[in-house]
């Protein structure tokens, strides 16, 4: 008899109808913003649009993932076959009250093993606006556990999603697709934690209110920073900043006061040019007991003095030093791609291989149905023309073929059952559904749009 | 010459520095595990191959170069293991392990054929002084690397180039912290050896030998050492001149552990 964990994988590919997942979507490269956010979902709605694709019968298992870069709808076909594709665009634009016209040569849709593998070059950071970036994966985990916990997934979407996760963790870990940082803001707090390590704990001085510079804040923030004091040549614009960001006011006058204490400085005082010179660092320097200082500079022209570069301890950064930086990165996370690629590939195939082992347990399966009703037929047929057979003797001719069927069963269910190699046994597989004219389950991908 | 056991720790020692290696430019989650396990299989057979020793000789091996070399590059990987596994880096492995490599292929080829005779009988006492002391130039050549390494991170920083591994090293300040944790245990190691010793000695001939060149040394090595920790925490001392002096530092543990050892004392003629 087969397994408990096998009898419900063959279930779940029974009730799937077809082993495979099905992808309708539009991002950045395909649709302009402007159409972007009408097609985009709130986190209700992505449940509600779940819910309904699940209902109408489109798909079986639904998650919507919806960023500010894309909105993509993921389902494993039910009753639509092949044409699911269709039936799930319909839906999109009926959903969001958008002319289908509106959509038309803007999204694009995937089928089986090539969804799996946009699924997961999404949760790597390949698929991303900027290359790598780390925000994909926790929405993806969002969207995939809000479906959980509705109850919008089974099976297959859940194996895809946590396999989504696993590569988009392991790409992360193992290679340097999002390990350096691609903002001018963000290099700079990764130079700062070259030198303190963990910022928790660690205070910061911000000079001047740029954009770059409330980015910078937002990544200390982001990384624990301990206190944050902002100074600005108008101290309501400083004391407002400072509401915002969560730290202190310091009126302009009381900066040398203050500019020992801070391990970090970012600067973005415009069109003043050096604020701290040289001598004002040595002074804050030599208050702090040499602890080392990490400034960025962020400041056209320049709002620390250059010769202040070589001070002991002391490590400036301007904002050349970091936009080079930057492309350096990005040069080197171009050149991460292909590895990237092959942790993906090594888990597309991974997935492959667990779904053609639910295909295979699932003709077994259909096999022994197929098997146990002809038996029925044969038995009925062939006993009732026979003289003087018991109801004794026909149970035990009854449980005798049974033996059989399970017998000639017990090796084949077990040969395709082992999984490894197996993706090049899905051939196989729809041979025999084929001999046996058993029900074959579509496994065509189509072409993208 | 080596036996079976040295020879398959020392192919453990060079997998576990390729592994550290790969996982300095292409972070591998995995591959950063089977490194310290490797390092960790190559500490365990490396100890076998100790021991072989020890029952040959009947205690630990210091009568010879090759065998005091060698438990000082097994208490060397102990120690990295201990500070790996405490301060969670694995970005410094690569330069330990090959540090261990180089160190354990060159002694081997100072290796004699065969096994020296058993030194006289001296105590446990004796033992735990000599393989304390070990340790503790063990300790001090971790705190030699991390300084190096925290030299090198300094100059990439000031340098505004930072390359491929740069994003992969520790931080300045961990390295400072490691660079210290080490000098701490060479430093308890050393004191708890130099005591033993001078314990040892008393019992044996009712003397202190204060003007043996090997304890002037030693105590010189204390010193310098405590030097090392009081500036590194002093301002304008902090930071990149702590981690020259600390790397200078080795200069006189080596001198101790060579030179003193083979010319200057009669009295400390143990490797």
């Amino acid at each position: 008899m087969p397994s408990t964990s096998n009898t419900k994988n063959s279930a779940a590919a029974r009730t799937t109808g077809a082993v495979r997942v099905a992808l309708i979507g539009c991002n950045h490269r395909t649709a302009p913003v402007e159409l972007r956010e009408r097609v985009a979902f709130s986190h209700e709605q992505a449940l509600d649009a779940a819910t309904e694709l699940r209902r109408r019968g489109i798909v079986e298992e639904a998650v919507v993932v919806s960023t500010c870069n894309r909105s993509e709808l993921y389902g494993v076909p039910g009753d639509a076959g092949d044409s699911v594709a269709d039936a799930m665009e319909e839906f999109l634009t009926t959903f969001h009250r958008i002319p289908r016209s509106e959509l038309e040569g803007r999204t694009y849709r995937w089928l089986g093993t090539d969804a799996i593998r946009h699924l997961f070059r999404v949760a790597s950071g390949l698929d991303s606006m900027l290359l790598g970036e780390a925000e994909i994966l926790g929405q993806i985990r969002t969207a995939y556990g809000r479906a959980l916990d509705h109850g919008a997934t089974g099976p297959i979407l859940n194996r895809a999603f946590q396999g989504a996760l696993e590569v988009g963790k392991r790409v992360r870990a193992e290679t340097e697709v999002g390990a350096r940082p691609m903002s001018v803001s963000l290099a700079g707090v990764k130079l700062a934690e070259r030198v303190f390590g963990s910022l928790k704990g660690r205070s910061a001085l911000i000079l001047g209110a740029g954009d770059v510079a409330e980015q910078v804040v937002e990544h200390l923030r982001n990384r624990g920073i301990g206190s944050l004091r902002v100074v600005n040549r108008s101290f309501d614009r400083a004391k407002h900043l400072a509401e915002r960001m969560g730290g202190e006011a310091v009126a302009w006058d009381s900066l040398e006061k203050v500019l020992a204490a801070p391990d970090i400085i970012v600067t973005s005082v415009g069109e003043v040019g050096a604020v701290l010179t040289r001598e004002k660092l040595v002074r804050a320097l030599a208050a702090r007991d040499g602890r080392p200082v990490f400034v960025v500079d962020l400041g056209v022209p320049r709002n620390v003095a250059p010769d202040a570069a070589g001070l002991y301890n002391l490590y400036l950064y301007n904002i050349d030093d970091l936009g080079e930086i930057v492309e350096q990165n990005k040069r080197a996370r171009e050149a991460e791609i292909p590895r990237a690629e092959a942790i993906i590939s090594e888990h597309v195939a991974k997935f492959d291989a667990w779904r053609t082992a639910l295909e295979a347990s699932s003709i077994v399966d259909d096999l022994r149905g197929r098997f146990r009703k002809e038996r029925e037929i044969l038995l009925r047929e062939r006993l009732d023309a026979m003289q003087g057979v018991s109801a004794e003797e026909r149970q035990r001719i009854a449980s005798i073929t049974e033996e059989l069927i399970e017998r000639l069963l017990n090796e084949p269910d077990a040969r395709l059952r082992k999984g490894r190699g197996m993706p090049g046994r899905l051939g196989a597989i729809d041979a025999l559904r084929d001999v046996f004219g058993l029900q074959k389950h579509g496994d065509s991908d189509e072409d993208p749009k | 010459m080596l036996n079976h056991t040295a020879y398959l720790a020392l192919a453990l020692y060079a997998a576990s520095f390729c592994c550290y290696l790969r996982i300095l430019y292409a972070p591998h989650l995995w591959l950063g595990r089977l490194a310290t396990l490797l390092l960790a299989g190559g500490i365990v057979l490396h100890y076998y191959a100790l021991l072989d020793r020890l029952h040959g000789l009947h205690t630990v091996p210091y009568d010879d170069l090759y065998g005091s070399m060698s438990l000082f590059a097994w208490l060397l990987g102990i120690t990295y293991l201990g500070l790996e596994i405490f301060h969670r880096q694995r970005s410094v492995g690569a330069f330990v392990t090959s540090l261990l490599f180089v160190w354990i292929a060159v002694v081997s080829w100072l290796a004699p054929a065969q096994m020296p005779s058993p030194p006289p009988a001296r105590g446990p006492l004796f033992a735990f002084h000599i393989t304390l002391n070990i340790w503790a130039y063990a300790a001090f050549a971790l705190s030699f690397v991390l300084s190096v390494i925290y030299l090198l991170q300094d100059r990439v920083l000031r340098s505004h180039r930072p390359g491929a591994a740069f994003w992969r090293f520790p931080a300045l300040d961990v390295l400072d912290r490691m660079s210290r944790s080490s000098v701490y245990v060479g430093l308890g190691a050393l004191a708890f050896g130099v005591v033993s010793g001078l314990i040892w000695e008393h019992r044996l001939t009712g003397a202190y030998a204060w003007g043996d060149p090997k304890v002037i040394v030693t105590l010189l090595i204390v010193a310098a050492y405590v030097a090392y920790l009081v500036l590194s925490r002093s301002a304008g001392w902090r930071g990149a001149r702590a981690a020259r002096i600390c790397a200078l530092n080795f200069a006189i543990v080596l001198f101790s552990y060579t030179i003193v050892n083979l010319y200057l004392t009669a009295f400390h003629r143990y490797f």
